[in-house]
């Protein structure tokens, strides 16, 4: 869902940039001596760029703070006591607390390591990121996730971590109540 | 204000130091670039070679093409800084050949010693690596950076001494007295202030680089020595993130200053260029939490600052050096050539590569996108793209026989070529990241590798193109050291 905001933002974006300068190159051709006017109006112009940017980025920059994946050991929203995992990264394995959870109910996934870094990324039964964090060894990250849709789900290893980093795969089963 | 009229500049040749500078680049770039493809075509299944040779080479690609971007940098910014202000052949050369010692290392400790803890050495990684590589061979790889990361401070000491020399001060050479006082006209010229905001950022940068090479040196053969791995990793990519930065923020003086030659048009230090230089010195060194922002064990302002900065950042890109190649080339009657077009095109690449980086940096997306193959594929838009076509333009411009000759066709077809590849290269990382395909995978799930294949193709294109731009570039080494005047006049005008 975000992915495909993004995907899409970006390449509205970029194609912007690219119509802009086509448009230039294709108006470079006849020179207009005189730099000075053309040189005012395409600081008008830039003033109004630099506002509708301001505006637009923005108001996407504020809306986007407004949910945050942050101080989930804070947050008691969804249905029902979480239910708690506890995961550690090893070169190159995941060992889970428990590999059961049920869907439509929160799951507070607490991170760490072992050895190096590590990532944990959590991928749906379609193998697209819903959820990730860094496994750090000495410190422990939190998500809390509530997954909508039973079905087999797997964690990969979002951190470089060595020769078997794109093996480090486990699953994890959401099961409906 | 006398900012509307063109005072011409004389094209100079290159010295034989930054002649040295670019062969190496151009060398090391081609080779890394053929690394790069390999590991495409890995993950494509076209050819097989084991993880541990994938880990080797992009532990090669990586810092490889962070090292010979910051070289390619540095060798733009002294050509043409060197106008302004007495800098010294004798550190530049010692830099070059701190860099040779430095790939030395870095080749003996992957090749020889496989290590494999990639470019980002990430603590503690290095030290835990299995029984896969020795201590030594670690030791070689960091000891083979902070080699080459002194050489980059010698030469920034350099650059700074030189401006402090000739302006008085670092504010001086930022311009301040005209951003904050009477813009008297006589603000220091863009290569001068881009030229300081670099220094600045880069030695911070490197200081902080160093610390953290030399702490994890000891940790090494003292495990005692312990070091937090969240500061690690802070101070890690603190540097890294300034590093590979201060690379396209010096080769955009290329652009500042060629373009003006080829338009007879000024691209001076008005109050919106210096605000925008001195907005970008603070941004890049206060960004880079945006590459943390999966590390929730940092405090929350500290994140969020990543996020807010990573769009503000891309305002002096995109509406003042990005918009200021715009106005000076619309109806200037440039006559495009390689060098021409090769610049443009840079700016298309910074610019349009900046917009899936802020998105990246936006936390709520960050949170299903980081550590994808979204991440290659911003960042090789403006350092392929971008960095890489202000060094072909920069080299262009140094080979052109003289103002009026023609491109060949080849090479105008190379041109294109490079434009499409570079960008369907990207566009497929970017499209791998949107379907959650992680990055620094040796091997990928069947479904992915339909766009693995694509992105060899497209790489392999890349390099056809470029084998184009550096062969032209061997072939006219000669001349590209003698001073002659090389940007043809724009065409005549009307009034
Ligand atoms: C033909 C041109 C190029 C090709 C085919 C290429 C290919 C690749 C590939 C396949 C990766 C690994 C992606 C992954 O994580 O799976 C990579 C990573 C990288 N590339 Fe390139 N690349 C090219 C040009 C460049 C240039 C010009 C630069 C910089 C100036 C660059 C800098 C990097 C860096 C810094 C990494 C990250 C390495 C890491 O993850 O440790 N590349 N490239
Ligand atoms: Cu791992
Ligand atoms: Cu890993």
């Amino acid at each position: 869902m975000s992915q495909q905001i993004a995907w899409q933002v970006s390449l509205i974006l970029m194609s912007l940039v690219v119509l802009a300068f086509a448009f230039v190159a294709i108006n470079s051709g006849a020179r207009q001596e005189d730099y000075t006017p053309l040189q005012k109006r395409a600081y008008r112009i830039r003033s109004r760029l630099f506002w509708g940017m301001v505006v637009v980025f923005g108001s996407a920059m504020l809306y986007t703070l407004k949910d945050l994946p942050y101080g989930a050991e804070r947050d008691h929203s969804g249905a029902g006591a979480a239910q708690i995992v506890e995961a550690k990264g090893f070169q190159w394995r995941w060992e889970l607390s428990r590999d059961h959870v049920e869907a439509g109910q929160p799951v507070e996934f607490r991170i760490t390591s072992e050895d190096a870094n590590h990532g944990f990324g959590i991928y749906d039964g379609t193998m697209h990121l819903v959820a990730q964090t860094q496994a750090m060894p000495g410190y422990t990250n939190v998500i809390r996730h509530t997954f909508d849709k039973p079905g087999t789900y797997k964690i990969l290893c979002l951190e470089y971590c060595g020769i078997a980093h794109h093996n480090m795969i486990t699953e994890i089963t959401v099961g409906s109540l | 204000m006398a900012s509307h009229t063109y005072t011409p500049m004389p094209d100079q040749g290159a010295k034989a130091s930054v002649l040295a500078y670019l062969v190496t680049v151009a060398v090391v770039l081609l080779l890394m670039m053929v690394f790069g493809l390999l590991m495409r075509m890995e993950q494509a299944r076209v050819i097989t070679m084991g993880a541990s040779w994938f880990y080797e080479l992009m532990t090669l690609h990586g810092a490889g093409m962070v090292g010979i971007a910051g070289l390619a940098g540095a060798a733009i910014m002294w050509h043409f800084l060197r106008q302004y202000v007495a800098l010294s052949q004798g550190i530049f050369w010692a830099n070059l050949f701190l860099f040779l010692i430095g790939v030395v290392m870095i080749l003996a400790g992957v090749l020889l010693g496989h290590f494999h803890g990639a470019w980002t050495f990430l603590y503690p990684l290095p030290g835990k690596s299995m029984g896969m590589w020795s201590q030594g061979a670690a030791a070689l790889f960091m000891g083979g950076l902070l080699v080459i990361g002194v050489g980059f401070v010698l030469l920034h000491l350099d650059i700074a001494r030189a401006l402090i020399v000739r302006y008085g001060s670092f504010a001086r050479s930022l311009g301040w007295p005209q951003l904050f006082g009477h813009d008297d006209g006589n603000a220091p010229p863009p290569t001068v202030v881009a030229s300081t905001m670099v220094t600045i950022v880069n030695i911070a940068g490197l200081v902080a680089g160093a610390s953290i090479l030399i702490m994890m040196l000891v940790n090494l053969y003292v495990p005692s020595f312990n070091i937090d791995p969240l500061l690690a990793k802070g101070m890690i990519y603190f540097f890294g993130h300034v590093f590979i930065n201060a690379t396209i923020y010096m080769a955009v003086i290329a652009v500042y200053e060629i373009l003006p030659r080829y338009t007879q048009r000024p691209w001076k230090s008005n109050k919106v260029f210096l605000a925008s230089w001195t907005a970008s010195t603070l941004m890049v060194l206060f960004i880079f939490p945006h590459h943390l922002l999966m590390d929730f064990a940092f405090p929350e302002w500290f994140l969020i600052m990543g996020h807010v900065i990573g769009y503000m950042n891309a305002f002096p890109i995109l509406v003042v050096t990005g918009y200021g190649a715009l106005m000076i080339v619309y109806r200037s009657g440039i006559r495009w050539d390689m060098a021409s077009m090769l610049l443009f095109l840079s700016l298309l690449g910074w610019a349009a590569g900046v917009m899936p980086a802020f998105i990246d940096g936006t936390i709520a997306v960050n949170y299903v996108m980081h550590n994808t193959l979204w991440v290659p594929g911003h960042f090789h838009t403006y350092l392929l793209l971008g960095t890489v076509g202000m060094l072909f333009g920069f080299m262009y411009y140094l080979g052109k026989p003289d103002e009026h000759t023609q491109d060949a066709l080849l090479d105008r077809l190379a041109f294109w070529l490079f434009m499409v590849a570079s960008l369907g290269f990207t566009l497929t990382f970017l499209f791998s990241g949107k379907e959650s395909v992680p990055r620094r995978y040796a091997e990928h799930l069947p479904e992915w590798v339909p766009y693995d294949r694509i992105g060899a193709l497209f790489a392999l294109l890349v390099i056809a193109a470029v084998l184009v731009f550096i062969i032209r570039f061997l072939t006219r080494l000669g001349r590209a050291g003698r001073d002659y005047p090389r940007a043809p006049l724009a065409y005549a005008g009307t009034a």
